[in-house]
């Protein structure tokens, strides 16, 4: 415990840096599944090569990406910029089925509806269908960023530090607290950015708080004698 | 491009030097990830097809598994490896193998069930099958496709996890990726890194087929299954308007 | 012969779906439970196959208490017909049919070929046997619904809204094949509609729910068209202002019929039969 109080600087830096990286990979991310998803969902034949493409590179073990990615893309392999990229890459790969998926549960009538009111197909599409798919885009949002700022920490291993440098420094010097240290971070700072997404998605779709957890399970109200 | 075809032909000449042959590091990184997987499948399925068959439990395990998503399974095994001591790496390194795949093992488990429709368990029941009955005859078979879907999930968790594993000597593919960096050995580490993305590429293509064969026949006939969220029928039915 | 004496049902969440219900249900006879939504004729039926059991009362087959037997024994000896079927998709056809057979300790093949006679007997085509639910008719996966619930030739069936889910011609069809059936095997069917004209057509003995399963009246089709009990009884199966309140024209060629807005519905022939 003393190492950690001695080190709150460092910790607090590196996790600073951390969430830089993993911020900039979400919300690309995110942006970038926007039209992919939108494109897997409108059109049933770039459905089945969009998401086995992007499954494809969820696929690939993050160490494996981090040296594969200069190579296609150029950009250096020390570097930040190729770490971001890859947390990038699998973000959209888990954002664009969610995408795809919340803009296919929109009731088809309330879209024909709205078309037949005199919508406008891109209007339509802000003001209608994507508000509507907002409840499931959010939680693939939420589950990606949770996954991408639990990632990020492989970069420590090709020397991009973040709070991963907590994970190589504290084993190469057998320091147990430093390695708690680090994983308390990680996990405080997804959860706050999960409680920040919660409170914006309560805020931007007030008409979902009143849909209480979704039934899962069918809607057999008898209770049944098991005996 | 130039380094790619220096990283194959590294590959192909098996040179590792110090290092452990191909062969051995692949067998390794397997022998890991299966036995991992299956020590976390014994524990998990149970408890899924218990949650899945009586409904109850399922939000301590659905928030287990958002919980496990936001622990850094690279800190958590080198956490374990501290803890356990130099020595026992190995054990250290299944431990942290094995509770990572519970999650998904345990998720595909439950979900398997409760996508199955309600009536169908109802029918079940009141035909006068046991608890024991609904369970091997209807649940499971029923449920298997999402399971395997879960399974798969697990799996390649594991095998990126194993990769990582390499920075505690634990052998596998990731030790050409984690060794060639300091030696400046690019084309080893692209190598290594090839190796791994194709080992995850395979084992998920057999998945795959694996998930499409548990599809039962009578249902494969109808739809197919998927590890996403329920969509509804009107969405799936609905012409494209534009 | 079933009886019901003073049932209550009284659901965790403090619904009260039955109320001190009683009735006698006569063996080989078709008795229909029929009322709106929220009647209890669901949980009724339910309690039959002890689905649900009665928080208080009495419920017997023959004589013999049946909430001191085994349910699943229970369920196995009752025939189960379920709106939707609920056919095990992942079952052929003639396994669904043979399925509590087998359950029993049938050997496979043998229940196999009297399932099969059983597709005969419900009107369906033998080719459909190695099919699946999901490759049949709305209508078809009915029928084999139906044989299912005879396979273990039963002296109860059971039927819940079990052509609710269909279309009126194919609802039309399937109907006639009950009442064919019935002739034939003299089964003691209980079945559940919110269907009045159904509860006519297929009903020997009739019994009219208000909520909480009040009885409204029980009787037979005729009796409680020519009696009915109370006003709730002469508004619910329309003969006060709705399809039955029919009035006498004359016409040039005869007496018709016509109902409450005025259109011929039929013509007197002959004198009283």
């Amino acid at each position: 415990m003393n190492w950690v109080i001695d080190n709150v600087d460092l910790i607090w830096e590196l996790t600073l840096i951390h969430l830089r990286q993993s911020v900039v990979a979400i919300i690309l991310g995110f942006v970038l599944a926007l039209p992919l998803g939108w494109l897997a969902w409108r059109y049933r034949a770039a459905r089945g090569g969009i998401l086995t493409v992007t499954g494809l590179l969820y696929t690939i073990p993050s160490l494996a990406l981090l040296p594969i990615l200069p190579v296609l893309l150029g950009t250096p392999i020390l570097s930040e910029v190729n770490l971001i990229l890859a947390l990038t890459i699998y973000a959209i790969a888990l954002m664009v089925r969610s995408v795809a998926d919340g803009l296919g549960s929109v009731d088809a009538s309330v879209r024909l509806s709205a078309t037949a009111m005199g919508y406008g197909a891109v209007r339509r599409f802000w003001v209608i269908e994507f508000p509507l798919a907002g409840p499931v885009i959010l939680a693939g949002l939420r589950v990606t960023a949770v996954s991408t700022i639990a990632l990020a920490t492989v970069g420590a291993l090709i020397g991009i530090d973040n709070l991963g440098y907590l994970f190589t420094n504290g084993s190469q010097r057998r320091i147990i607290p430093e390695v708690l240290a680090g994983i308390v971070a990680v996990l405080l700072i997804a959860l706050l950015v999960d409680a920040l997404l919660i409170a914006a998605g309560r805020m931007l779709m007030p008409w979902s708080r009143a849909k209480r957890r979704r039934a899962r399970r069918g809607a057999l109200p008898l209770e049944v004698s098991v005996a | 491009m130039n380094l790619i075809a220096e990283a194959i032909a590294w590959i192909f000449s098996g040179d590792t030097g110090l290092l452990a042959p191909i062969p051995i590091a692949l067998l390794q990184h397997l022998a890991y990830t299966f036995a991992s997987v299956a020590v976390a499948a014994l524990i998990a399925i149970p408890f899924g097809w218990l949650i899945g068959h009586t409904g109850k439990g399922r939000d301590i395990a659905v928030a287990i598994s958002g919980a496990a998503r936001a622990i850094p399974s690279f800190g958590l095994l080198i956490l374990l490896v501290l803890l356990f001591g130099v020595l026992r790496t190995p054990e250290a390194a299944i431990i942290t193998f094995v509770l990572l795949a519970i999650p998904s093992i345990l998720a595909g488990a439950y979900t398997g069930f409760e996508a199955i429709d309600r009536k169908v368990i109802d029918a079940a029941r009141s035909m006068g099958m046991t608890e024991w009955q609904i369970l091997w005859r209807v649940e499971v078979p029923l449920g298997l496709s999402l399971l395997v879907a879960g399974l798969r999930s697990a799996t390649l968790q594991v095998v990126a996890t194993v990769t990582i594993a390499a920075y505690v000597n634990l052998g596998g593919l990731g030790q050409y990726i984690l060794s060639g960096l300091p030696l400046r050995r690019f084309d080893i580490v692209l190598g290594g890194a090839l190796l791994v993305a194709a080992l995850a590429l395979v084992l998920d293509g057999i998945f795959a087929l694996l998930q499409r064969a548990s599809v039962p026949s009578g249902v494969r006939a109808d739809q197919s299954v998927r590890f996403a969220p329920k969509r509804s029928a009107s969405a799936r039915t609905a012409p494209a308007v534009s | 012969m079933i009886q019901f004496t003073e049932v209550t049902k009284e659901f965790a969440d403090g619904t009260r779906a039955v109320e001190n219900f009683s009735v006698v249900i006569p063996a080989h006879k078709t008795t229909v439970l029929v009322g709106s939504s929220g009647s209890g004729k669901t949980t009724l039926l339910r309690m039959i196959n002890r689905m649900v059991d009665p928080t208080a009362g009495e419920i017997e087959i023959d004589g013999a208490s049946i909430l001191k037997q085994d349910a699943v024994k229970l369920r196995r000896r009752i025939g189960y017909v379920m709106q939707n079927s609920g056919l095990m998709p992942h079952f052929t056809v003639i396994d669904n049919v043979a399925t509590v057979p087998v359950l029993s300790g049938v050997p496979r093949k043998q229940a196999r070929e009297a399932a099969m006679l059983l597709l005969d007997t419900v009107g369906l085509d033998r080719s459909l046997a190695m099919r699946y639910p999901s490759q049949l008719s709305g209508g078809q996966q009915q029928r084999v619904g139906v044989a299912r619930g005879l396979a273990a030739d039963p002296n109860i069936l059971l039927m819940d809204e079990p052509f609710g889910a269909v279309d009126p011609i194919v609802r039309a069809d399937l109907q006639q094949e009950l009442i064919r059936l019935q002739r034939e095997l003299g089964k003691t069917v209980v079945s559940v509609t919110h269907d009045i004209d159904e509860a006519f057509l297929l009903g020997d003995q009739v019994v009219i729910l208000s909520k909480g399963a009040q009885i409204a009246q029980v009787g037979s089709p005729s009796e409680i068209i020519e009696n009915p009990a109370d006003d709730f009884v002469a508004s619910f199966i329309g003969v006060d202002r709705g399809a039955r309140a029919l009035t006498l024209k004359q016409t040039e060629r005869g007496t018709v019929v016509v109902d409450s807005e005025g259109r011929t519905q039929g013509a007197i022939v002959g004198g009283p039969g």
